[in-house]
């Protein structure tokens, strides 16, 4: 294994930039590194000036996912030596606009994740619990997958239907959504449904399936958009059969 | 509208998804190139039979739902046609009507 | 474009999606084919609406239908039209309705491989009926 490998970042600084640009940076190339190891490296020995998002480094804060050699990706669970000779193409997430550098603006998925509700609702009528609402591991297994999302957007980097159309939903608000949903201590599905089942919703979703190939926690927001047009059918052919009291 | 656009998208997805492989290499392949000769009589026999009629235009109706559904949607995303989606409608789902009840005519009468 | 996207940041980046988008990436290019694939099952209902006409009008139309679709134009269509049909059957059974379909079984959710092999059956199944009732 040679010693040292290439990064080629791309760079963009807003003040003065009006097209991003790539910047190569020769590293160490250790086998036990990872590509959030190569960039702290630059970080701190090669150019200051390099801005990027990083916390945990062990996969579950969600903040560094890059686009590495054109394939969405958290950059503290991708191995450098996996890329070797290299050099490696380090882009920010696509579908984002561009902040500086490798840092993207996510807030258009923060202020959709709060139109689908993502937390437990009961209801109105019923009186706070006096102790916790208990549930079975096969209740909690039905949704347990779907909770396992980080937020790290690599789903939306992926989705070539919401790089088409920023007003798509998108995967990981929907099988948030879902995670609710399918709940047993949830009552607040039907206040959901009509932003998931609606044009910018699940029909949006034409099922590349992408979103469920990148995803690093295996949470398969695909399936869950699936699932739930499924379900939303049912209940619009419900709404049209059967009278009213029978629902 | 749209969940219901989508139940019958999907329905045709599973009957041709099923039925469609078999009956193409049959009819399209391997009857024009003499791998099976099926008896005249027999053919005639089996493709005027009611139930078989009645499902075929089941399968012509599903498929072709399953047709506009798809298309409109490679349209919109494949093609950036989506501003331009009334038409597309119209040329999907018209389609399909006006096939439907070409089928319809010509498998029950 | 919205210009209220991005309130802390009037000048950010944004690159515009190319048209051929779906040449980038290997599995963008086998979805919009899968997408692709309903135009021919548009045309298997065409076709079969003829066949089944030309054997109703008796055996001269049959035999002239059989001679046409022997044509090397449309052998060349049908056996294409068979590629995108299988490519619709083996994505839809094997990848779309095992992730999308939740079936239980004495209240157990089946994993999607089972799924997959209860399609592969009835797939298996529905074609040796089809072929069982057309070649008697």
């Amino acid at each position: 294994m040679a010693d040292r490998i290439t990064l080629r970042v791309t760079r963009y600084r807003p003040e003065s930039d009006t097209e991003p640009t790539a910047q190569e940076y020769d590293i160490p190339l250790r086998k036990e590194w990872v590509v959030l190891d190569g960039l702290n490296h630059i970080k701190d020995h090669l150019d200051g000036t390099l801005s990027y998002r990083w916390s945990c480094r062990m996969g579950v804060c969600g903040s560094c996912g890059m686009i590495v050699n054109g394939e969405p990706k958290l950059t503290c669970a991708t191995f450098l030596k996996e890329y070797a000779p290299g050099p490696i193409r380090i882009e920010p997430l696509s579908n984002f606009p561009i902040v500086r550098d490798l840092v993207v603006d996510i807030g258009d998925f923060m202020r959709k994740l709060p139109r689908v509700k993502p937390w437990l609702i009961r209801s109105e009528q019923e009186r706070p619990a006096k102790e916790e609402h208990l549930q079975l591991p096969a209740e909690r297994e039905e949704y347990e997958q779907f909770s396992m999302c980080i937020n790290c957007m690599l789903c939306y980097s992926a989705c070539p239907v919401y790089a088409l159309d920023q007003d798509f939903l998108g995967p990981a608000a929907i099988a948030l959504a879902q995670r609710y949903n399918l709940d047993s201590r949830d009552q607040g599905s039907a206040e959901r449904m009509d932003v998931l089942s609606s044009a910018d919703g699940i029909w949006a979703c034409t099922f590349v399936g992408e979103c469920s190939a990148v995803c690093p926690k295996d949470v398969d927001p695909a399936g869950a958009i699936q699932r739930y047009k499924f379900t939303a059918a049912m209940d619009a052919l419900k709404t049209l059969l059967l009278p009213r009291g029978a629902r | 509208m749209e969940p219901f656009l989508w139940l019958l998208f999907s329905a045709g997805g599973v009957v041709s998804a099923l039925l469609v492989p078999a009956l193409l290499f049959l009819f399209g392949l391997a009857l024009p190139l003499g791998w099976v000769t099926p008896d005249y009589t027999h053919l005639s026999a089996v493709l005027g039979h009611p139930a078989t009629r009645v499902v075929l235009l089941g399968l012509c109706v599903l498929a072709l739902f399953h047709w506009a559904h798809r298309f409109r949607y490679a349209l919109y995303d494949g093609l950036q046609l989506k501003h331009l989606d009334r038409v597309i409608n119209l040329l999907c789902y018209g389609g399909a009507l006006a096939g439907s009840a070409a089928a319809g005519l010509l498998l029950l009468t | 474009m919205k210009v209220e996207y991005t309130p802390f940041h009037p000048r950010w980046h944004r690159p515009r999606v190319p048209v051929f988008w779906w040449l980038r990436r290997r599995s963008y290019l086998l979805f919009v084919l899968r997408e692709l694939s309903s135009v021919f099952v548009a045309w298997f209902v065409v076709f079969l609406l003829l066949l089944v006409n030309a054997v109703a009008q008796g055996p001269e139309d049959y035999r002239r239908f059989v001679d046409w679709s022997a044509t090397p134009g449309l052998l060349l269509l049908n056996v294409v039209a068979l590629c995108f049909i299988l490519l619709h059957a083996v994505t839809w059974l094997f990848t779309l309705s095992p992730h999308a379909m939740v079936v239980r079984l004495r209240g157990r959710r089946l994993p999607p491989a089972v799924i997959g092999v209860g399609d592969l059956v009835a797939w298996m199944l529905a074609s040796a009926l089809v072929i069982f009732l057309i070649l008697g």
